[in-house]
């Protein structure tokens, strides 16, 4: 298929649809309204399910019944409306029904503002439900990423019948770029249905989908499965991007649009000779940590740019175990660090390190 | 059990409804949640459906309700059953699907979800088991406390200026235009027990014809939190409950009449 | 001969008492100085020549404690109002 002209939210919308997305559920906020815009004519146009709640708890909660049975289903939301979701969030991964969120993030704490921001990493890396739990989180720099990885999304969720979520910013969400969309899936079929699914006890015993576990050893069981099963999302689903990494003498880590700009940034670096590569995850959780961590070897620092008051940086730490130093420049409230701004923090590491 | 020889000129009048699993409930003894969901199996029985239902259980003292009735089940969070069955009866519109909820569960925490599923007309069945209290955290006050009933966080009388006034949520629920069937019963005695029966079967019906949201609200007792005997419970439910409560239809609509006058 | 008859699953009993209250003809009880499995004394019948079949205790029961049968109708006599 050819490349066409793409808005981020409606291609995220489209990418969902293409990948067989039977029902949607979600409440406007900006900067993701356009999402469920675009959802809101297509998916009825196509005869599928589409629904605008009476808040984000419904929709979480909405898609949870849909998807426990069976079949391919989202939300789609921003910031506090995320917060708003965490109760069935963890619901959702202690019963083990594949679900798919998304997340265009805005500026916070609080109401904040509209404008791009990465303040969600640790609600959405860390999992601010309760519980033990972690999401797949997805993060796309550009619109045919997003497009990719929305599809991406949807397979692993059914593949772990876990969520997982796409984090992306409202610059992503708004961006205009040439992209390629999939073609259309075909829609499962009932009978295509996991048998785990609540589809009527015909001909079978019950189902009952659940995250109630009285009693505490029964509970640790339960828990003991789940982190056997995010170990193996751990051993099999790392993704990141690598630009300029095998000279490298320094390294940026970013994600997301900041990832995007980073690149920008190493390459007028290069320009001026100073030897740096970019590490930009594609999953936040699993992060690559492993990576990360040879890097740390190679390399004589790192600088992590975000869009928050470090909240990647952290695994960053985690991952390097103090191998190299790390510094951090970030920008919050909405504000997009520019290669202007990355170019200086930059130097100021190379000097400290005595690289080049 | 001992093997029993019923003699050839009897006949079966009542067995375990094949929508309830053999399982002992762990409901105290005379908890009329017991009584519900015995009517709620024999309505899917009687109506051929046990194979085509979906439940979802509550928090509450009903939060395993899945041990008990014989056919898919989920468990909600509290207050979110009615946006779980949203979500399940729009992708699945050929299950019959239902949500059992308490009066914290509806009527408090889940208010939101309910009063929007019902204004939409989803087209699911809710049981709603008001009890005037939190059973399963030891009977605290509930949104359908009564005015001076005594709970473990009014330990003096529910005070409306402090507390607000109880929540009549079939009537409620019967003024929004997307309900079909909306209607309130008693299960404190045989006759009661019957109509609520009854209305089971209508909401069930009602559902069935894609008529609108149907939920049958049911005055129910906990004699453990009011402190009170099993037949004391009874006898004060239906002297105070039903007098603050009152019993019947809050919304039958035109669909729902032709359709009862059909049969 | 009895109109009715009951099966009592008796390990399922709780010792409410709403079947005894709710019993027409006054049959049912609950045993004195004897516990089911549970730890409840169970319901039994004191009378079963009268049980009527009418299920009543059927209709209350929250723990699906008993299986109800009734003597099949004999044919009326043609005169006999239905
Ligand atoms: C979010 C959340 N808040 C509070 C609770 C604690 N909780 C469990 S059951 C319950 C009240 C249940 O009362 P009701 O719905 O009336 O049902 P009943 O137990 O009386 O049948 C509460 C407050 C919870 N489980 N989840
Ligand atoms: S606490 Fe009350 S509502 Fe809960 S099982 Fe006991 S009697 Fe029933
Ligand atoms: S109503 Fe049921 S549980 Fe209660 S005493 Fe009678 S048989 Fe036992």
């Amino acid at each position: 298929m050819a490349k066409e002209l793409w808005e981020g939210n409606a291609a995220i919308a489209e990418a969902a649809i293409r990948a067989g997305l039977e029902a949607f559920y979600g409440y406007p906020i900006t900067p993701q309204t356009e999402v469920l815009e675009h959802l809101s004519h297509r998916m009825i146009e196509l005869g599928r399910v589409f629904l605008q709640a009476e808040s984000e708890v419904a929709s979480i909660n909405m898609v949870y019944g849909a998807a426990c049975t069976g079949v391919r289903v989202m939300t789609s939301s921003s910031s506090p409306g995320i917060s708003l979701m965490q109760e069935g969030l963890s619901y959702i991964a202690c019963s083990e029904v594949p679900a798919v969120v998304c997340n265009i993030m805005r500026g916070g704490p609080g109401l904040g503002n509209v404008q791009p921001a990465q303040g969600d990493y640790f609600q959405a890396v860390k999992s601010a439900g309760h519980g033990d739990y972690h999401m797949i989180v997805l993060a796309p720099s550009n619109v045919q990423e997003a497009i990719d990885l929305m599809v991406l999304a949807f397979d692993l969720a059914d593949k772990y019948r876990t969520i997982a979520m796409l984090v992306a910013d409202g610059a992503i969400g708004q961006m205009m770029e040439p992209a390629e969309m999939p073609p259309l899936r075909p829609l499962r079929k009932p009978e295509e249905r996991g048998e785990w699914a609540l589809t009527g006890a015909r001909g079978r015993e019950p189902n009952t989908i659940t995250s109630l576990y009285l009693g505490a050893e029964n509970l640790e069981v339960v828990n003991l499965r789940l982190q056997e099963k995010l170990r193996q999302i751990e051993a099999n689903e790392v993704r990141w991007k690598e630009y300029d990494t095998e000279d490298a003498e320094l390294l940026l880590v970013a994600f997301g649009t900041v990832g995007r700009i980073c690149q920008t940034a190493v390459r007028e670096a290069r320009a001026k000779g100073v030897k740096v590569g970019l590490l930009r995850p594609v999953t936040l959780w699993p992060f690559p940590s492993a990576r990360l961590a040879e890097l740390a070897g190679q390399v004589q620092g790192m600088l992590v740019v975000e869009m928050n008051a470090g909240q990647m940086l952290q695994d960053v730490r985690l991952a390097v175990e103090g191998r190299c130093p790390i510094e951090f420049y970030g920008r919050m409230g909405g504000v997009i660090p520019l290669p202007d701004d990355i170019l200086p923090e930059l130097h100021k590491l190379e000097a400290a390190v005595g690289a080049g | 059990m001992a093997t029993i020889d019923i003699p050839a000129d009897m006949e079966l009048v009542y067995q375990r409804p094949e929508s309830l699993t053999p399982a002992h409930t762990h409901y105290c003894p005379g908890c009329t949640h017991g009584i519900i969901h015995r009517l709620i199996a024999e309505v899917l029985d009687e109506l051929g459906l046990r194979e085509r239902t979906i439940g979802i259980a509550p928090v509450g003292c009903s939060v395993l309700a899945y041990y008990y009735f014989n056919f898919d089940m989920a468990e909600a969070a509290h207050g979110r059953a009615p946006a779980m069955a949203t979500g399940m009866k729009r992708t699945n519109p050929d299950k019959v699907v239902f949500t059992y909820q308490g009066d914290g569960d509806l009527a408090a925490i889940g208010t939101a979800e309910i009063v929007h599923s019902a204004n939409r007309g989803e087209l699911f069945t809710t049981i709603f088991v008001n009890n005037a209290i939190y059973g399963m955290t030891g009977g605290q006050m509930a949104p359908t406390t009564l005015p001076g009933q005594v709970s473990t966080s009014c330990p003096s009388g529910r005070d409306v200026e402090l507390a607000g006034f109880p929540m009549h949520m079939a009537e409620l629920l019967g003024g929004l235009p997307g309900t079909a069937y909306v209607t309130r019963q008693a299960v404190f005695d045989v006759r009661g027990i019957r109509r609520t029966k009854k209305a089971l079967t209508t909401a069930f019906r009602a559902q069935l014809a894609g008529l609108g949201f149907t939920m049958v609200e049911v005055l129910s007792t906990c004699n453990t939190n009011w402190h009170m005997s099993v037949l004391g419970a009874l006898e004060w439910a239906k002297d105070k409950m039903v007098g603050y409560y009152p019993l019947g239809d809050t919304k039958v609509s035109d669909a729902v009449r032709a359709m009862l006058e059909e049969k | 001969m009895a109109k009715g008859m009951v099966i009592i699953d008796e390990d399922r009993c709780k010792g409410c008492g709403l079947c005894v209250s709710v019993c027409p003809v006054n049959i049912l009880r609950l045993a004195e100085g004897r516990f089911n499995a549970k730890g409840y004394p169970p319901v039994e019948v004191s009378d079963p020549e009268k049980c009527t079949g009418c299920a009543s205790c059927a209709i209350i029961c929250p723990d699906v404690v008993f299986t109800v049968y009734r003597r099949k109708r004999q044919p009326q006599p043609a005169t006999a109002a239905a």
